[in-house]
């Protein structure tokens, strides 16, 4: 209570206009994401023609590229709301790849989907237990996390890549079409959920004010497992896109600082990092934001690496422009 | 209802009625069979000292604390309530002194939070909670844009946010607690007004306050608790503010802290001279001197400025006009940094977040204020600063199995109690002291009577900030009483009776 009320006794709404002004101002830092989205696609439009950025095949190239990490930031938005962390979505995708491949010789392409998201189950119980009954915080829990499933996959395959025997799993997962399908599947069922359903509505609570929440009846506990084994969910969903991506192979490190680009996804789109605030449009804005520079800059011929230090300059810009900083609401 | 002050207008048949509720903590008694009745539509105000067990017999209603004995009945049906959430689903509502809001939200959406109004379909319906919010604030006579975001709505709104949140659960009953503390004087006017549409309405309201002129003006009845008794129950038209007064404080035969008189040379320049002091709205032009070897005791209601006052005197609250001399001179307070290069130190209200370390040893919280004393080139003499630990834990009895041990596992009279060393090490002029006694034993606060008149003996500047009268009239030479941020009057320890007479002065109700 202290914490807010400290500068702002003296706000008050004078009327509707002073009112509607302050939204207003308030709303192009949330819109940024899409400003600069917008911005940059224009930029690279004038300049880049004549290098082909326009063609629509590599404008498609952008969702396509972009869906592995909008899958698992849709999940994280949530995670992130609700004032937590996951860490081991990146090493999850990897060995949800493995339990993939693994199913697949046992059961074809049923049990390769089911394998790979029972994995995901899984880890999310177990890290959705360790926050709310263990009580580690949750940077932590899924820290070990991610050691821990990077090493039992490069152990149980010896560090070897694991080709999944299902031609059809390729077909679903990593096809030009469907890959930009489930983008667009993630992207409306995590609208729907954060916005229109009583559970969005309890993240976005729990993440704002823990205490008032409990005091308005919702099980904060509850709502943050629930979280975590969505997150581990959708991340062993992600680990799917990737897989049938890279050749219909699991491999353990195939998700490696993946779970980085997803958080930098969750942050750009406007979800607070305090929690209490989200937006899964947002973030699937981040993660095509992210993948339509790295499309602009390599048509410029600029090398990998140094597009790395330009990605990373430019998501400090994006953040800084949105003002979150500890402490300021 | 057409004059509430009557009291006997409601209509007889009681909304709550706990009769014999017993609760003890740990062999102390902290309820002891009292019987509380609620009438339809009344205000009832509920009034009692610190640790009378207001607070404590409000959160067995709430479901927070089970009771040892007793029942409670809601309409004539006994219940047993076991949370808050079966205390809602009762009809209890309560407007929490620490808001249970969330500020990232949307004030409709604060107002229907874990009670979401829903389409058919079963998503969340937005635009329903918006009209029904509106159509809340437009019965409550209030004006907020539902769709406006909580964090940007200054205090006033966040209490009648929570009102609207507790009515649009269809609440029969609100419990409201200090609930004009952080407002101002027109903000109050349009809450009553508030309070009086409710009742109207058939909603009965707890009142709990300090505050004699509230009380007469919102009240149709008042019970009085006094160490875990019930002491009254009366329709307050049948009483003065004198009674009531009276029925909290008790006649209380043998005072726990006597009074020693001391005697202060006031004859030289005061080592603290304060004048015309104005900090936001909360202190308006605060004048006052103290001399070497005073104790001065700040009086007051809750909100009457006491707090804010200490805090501008330590440089965290800044000082809009007026001026502090410190020795003659005149110092500029801009952070505690330079309180403390003055001579000034503060030990705060709440000590486990502004005064203490809780993970940390006792010894690094002693030495906190003082590494400065036991350097050795730039590293920290270890040995050094052990042995002026030690002394400190000598000089205060602190009771600790070591210096070693984190001071969050200490008990809270033992905490306070390096607090307070904490700042005697630094051995300023000036100390002040808020609430010092709050929440510590009876053991100790004795200890801490008694040092603050050490205090004072040699020579430093005490000032006492305590909602304890018996503690304040024990150690106090002078009792500045505050009231609204301005200085009410200034008695002398020697003109003031007893407990009764302090607690007029401060209601501002005696001559």
């Amino acid at each position: 209570m202290t914490d807010l009320s400290i500068g702002q006794t003296a706000t008050r709404p004078v009327g509707r206009v002073s009112a509607l002004l302050r939204r207003a101002g308030a709303d192009w830092r949330q819109y940024v994401i899409y400003i600069g989205f917008a911005a940059i696609f224009v930029i690279f439009a004038l300049t880049l023609n004549d290098k082909g950025f326009l063609q629509s095949n590599n404008l498609l190239n952008i969702p396509r590229q972009a869906s592995v990490v909008a899958v698992a930031a849709v999940a994280m938005t949530f995670v992130i709301a609700s004032a937590e962390i996951d860490l081991s979505v990146g090493s999850l995708a990897g060995l949800a790849g493995i339990a993939a491949a693994f199913g697949s010789h046992h059961g074809g392409l049923v049990m390769a989907i089911l394998a790979a998201l029972g994995v995901g189950l899984l880890v999310g119980t177990i890290n959705g237990l360790l926050v709310t009954i263990v009580k580690i915080p949750s940077f932590l829990v899924t820290l070990s996390m991610l050691w821990m499933i990077r090493g039992f996959g490069q152990w149980r395959t010896s560090a070897k890549g694991q080709p999944i025997a299902a031609a059809a799993f390729k077909t679903i997962f990593g096809s030009n079409s469907m890959r930009i399908v489930w983008l667009v599947v993630f992207a409306v069922i995590g609208t729907i959920v954060l916005n229109k359903t009583r559970a969005g509505r309890f993240v976005l609570a729990t993440g704002g004010n823990r205490t008032a929440a409990e005091f308005s009846g919702i099980s904060t506990k509850r709502v943050k497992f629930w979280v975590f084994v969505a997150s581990s969910v959708c991340a062993a969903f992600a680990g799917m896109i990737l897989a049938a991506n890279l050749n219909n192979t699991g491999k353990y490190e195939y998700g490696n600082g993946l779970e980085l680009s997803v958080i930098a996804a969750v942050i750009l789109g406007g979800t607070s990092l305090f929690g209490g605030k989200g937006s899964v449009p947002g973030t699937i804005f981040g993660a095509l934001f992210v993948q339509l520079i790295g499309n602009g800059l390599l048509l410029t011929g600029l090398e990998s690496s140094q597009l790395d230090i330009i990605k990373g300059g430019i998501i400090v810009v994006a953040v800084a422009l949105r003002r979150e900083r500890k402490g300021v609401r | 209802m057409a004059d509430h002050r009557d009291g006997g207008t409601n209509s007889p048949d009681p909304v709550i009625a706990m009769a014999n509720i017993c609760k003890s903590f740990n062999n102390n008694v902290v309820l002891d069979s009292v019987d509380f009745e609620l009438l339809r539509g009344e205000v009832h105000v509920l009034a009692g000292g610190n640790g009378a067990g207001k607070s404590t017999l409000m959160k067995i209603l709430q479901g927070v604390y089970s009771m040892d004995s007793g029942s409670i009945e809601i309409n004539g049906q006994r219940v047993n309530i076991g949370s808050i959430h079966g205390a809602r689903a009762a009809g209890i509502g309560m407007v929490f002194q620490e808001f249970s809001l969330v500020p990232t939200l949307s004030v409709a959406r604060n107002v229907f939070l874990g009670n979401e109004r829903r389409s058919s379909l079963g998503f969340l319906d937005d635009g329903d909670s918006v009209e029904r919010t509106r159509a809340v604030f437009a019965d409550m006579g209030v004006d907020i844009d539902p769709t406006i975001t909580m964090g940007n709505l200054g205090t006033a709104y966040w209490q009648l946010t929570e009102i609207a949140k507790a009515i649009a659960q269809d609440a029969k009953v609100l419990i409201l607690d200090e609930p004009t503390a952080s407002l101002a004087k027109d903000e109050v006017d349009a809450l009553f007004a508030l309070v009086r549409r409710l009742t109207d309405n058939g909603i009965s309201v707890i009142y709990i306050s300090h505050r004699m002129d509230e009380i007469f003006r919102i009240g149709d009845r008042i019970t009085v608790l006094r160490d875990g008794q019930r002491v009254q129950t009366s329709p307050i038209a049948d009483l003065t503010a004198a009674d009531v007064v009276h029925a909290i404080v008790g006649r209380k035969v043998e005072s726990a802290f006597e009074w020693k008189p001391r005697s202060v040379d006031r004859s030289g320049a005061p080592l603290l001279e304060v004048r015309h002091l104005n900090v936001g709205t909360r202190v308006r032009d605060v004048s006052f001197t103290a001399h070497r070897g005073e104790i001065i005791g700040l009086a007051g209601l809750m909100g009457a400025g006491r707090t804010e006052l200490a805090r501008a005197l330590f440089g965290i609250d800044h000082i809009d006009s007026g001026d502090v001399l410190i020795r003659g001179e005149r110092v500029h307070l801009t952070n505690s940094g330079n309180a403390i290069a003055a001579g000034v130190a503060l030990i705060p209200e709440d000590r486990r977040d502004q005064g203490l370390v809780l993970e940390h040893s006792v010894r690094d919280n002693l030495l906190l204020t003082l590494l400065g004393r036991f350097r050795r080139g730039p590293l920290l003499n270890d040995r050094k600063g052990s042995a002026i630990a030690a002394e400190l834990i000598d000089k205060l009895s602190v009771k600790t199995a070591s210096q070693k041990l984190a001071v969050g596992r200490l008990s809270g009279g033992n905490q306070q109690k390096v607090v307070i060393g904490k700042w005697l090490g630094a051995d300023p002029d000036i100390l002040i002291m808020d609430e010092p006694t709050a929440g510590v034993d009876i053991g100790t606060k004795t200890e801490i009577v008694e040092r603050i008149r050490a205090l004072g003996d040699l020579g430093k500047v005490v000032i006492v900030i305590s909602s304890e009268l018996p503690e304040l009239l024990a150690v106090a030479d002078r009792v500045i009483v505050l009231r609204s941020g301005a200085i009410d009057r200034t008695i002398e320890r020697a003109d003031i009776a007893d407990e009764h007479a302090l607690q007029l002065a401060i209601q501002g109700v005696a001559p």
